[in-house]
């Protein structure tokens, strides 16, 4: 048989995503277009659970399509949910998107077929994660092993990058609102 | 959107399912798929959805700005202490192998809960003030 059964879940999954960018390219309604990208954050989670990357999966369902679309949809409440039409010429926009995709399409030629066992990432350090993790580390899940522990810097890195996004929200946008109320106040 | 008891009733039997299952997920991550981003996402979204339910102003007596201000600092402390604590210990930073002597395998397992509790703390009370925030927006 030439398809697998993960094939066609694969397949659909990803026809939906195309349909759903097309469709958010489409739109024009902003109230639409951040339920249709929250949608699309879920079929993508649907997609990393194909994968077997549940932890990715698990954070793409919470943040993709709860927390940012509630996010988003703050925002329209104070912009307005009715996009300002446009007469720029759709020539350029088109073109620099045609010219990285086919970029892009290029940079995967060189990549090895998808679920290769002898593509370098399974070849490099992934080994001997997998082999000592246990006797090292003594956590079940690999995945935290190697998240908390082998790459514990990595993972500070990333933390402060959430903490300098959350920061950076507080000072620029609730130092706004604090000094719009006091104003108000006075 | 007080006014709806539907939504008021269905909020009020899965907010403290969800709490739950974020506490799971974070401490669970040792064992299956889950820790400190995803349990602090899945944290924030319950907040999240009790102060769309009941009103910010609610949620904010539930979780004080001020507070969720201290605590994004205080998770990322914690998680740069725990480094910190490595070297004191004489260890490098962030080498959890100086916590415990007694067994190899549970300094490890130390390290890994106090930093992904740190990461919880900072991901919960990111996304908590970012979104009050910006619902504190729209009402001005």
């Amino acid at each position: 048989m030439m398809f697998e059964m993960v094939d066609v879940i694969d397949l659909t999954l990803l026809l939906f995503l195309s349909v759903l960018a097309i469709t958010i390219a489409r739109l024009r309604n902003l109230f639409a277009i951040v339920i249709v990208s929250g949608f699309y954050s879920l079929v993508s989670a649907g997609l990393f659970t194909v994968l077997d990357a549940v932890d990715v999966a698990f954070t793409e369902a919470a943040v993709g399509a709860g927390i940012s679309t509630v996010i988003m949809l703050a925002t329209l409440l104070i912009v307005g949910s009715e996009e300002k039409p446009s007469n720029r010429p759709r020539i350029w926009p088109l073109l620099a998107v045609v010219v990285t995709g086919a970029f892009l399409v290029y940079g995967t030629l060189d990549m090895h077929p998808y679920g290769d066992a002898q593509a370098p990432i399974h070849q490099h350090v992934a080994p001997r994660y997998i082999e000592a993790s246990g006797d090292e580390i003594g956590v079940p899940n690999i995945v935290t092993s190697v998240l908390a522990s082998y790459r514990g810097y990595d993972t500070l890195g990333e933390t402060c990058v959430i903490f300098t996004a959350g920061v950076a929200v507080l000072m620029l946008i609730g130092q706004a609102l604090r000094f719009r109320q006091k104003e108000g106040e006075a | 959107m007080s006014d709806q008891p539907i939504l008021r009733v269905i909020a009020k039997m899965f907010i403290p399912f969800l709490m739950l299952f974020a506490l799971y997920v974070q401490f669970h991550g040792d064992f299956g798929p889950g820790g400190g981003f995803q349990a602090g996402v899945i944290f924030a979204a319950a907040l999240v959805l009790y102060a769309l339910i009941f009103g910010t102003e609610q949620a904010k007596r539930v979780a004080h700005p001020r507070a969720l201000q201290l605590l994004v600092a205080c998770g990322i402390l914690l998680y740069a202490g725990t480094g910190v604590a490595g070297i004191l210990l004489g260890g490098n930073f962030l080498d959890y192998g100086a916590l415990d002597h007694h067994n190899p395998v549970h300094d490890q397992h130390l390290g890994i809960l106090l930093v992904e509790i740190g990461v919880g703390i900072t991901v919960t009370t990111v996304m908590t003030s970012t979104f009050f925030i910006f619902s504190a927006r729209k009402n001005s």
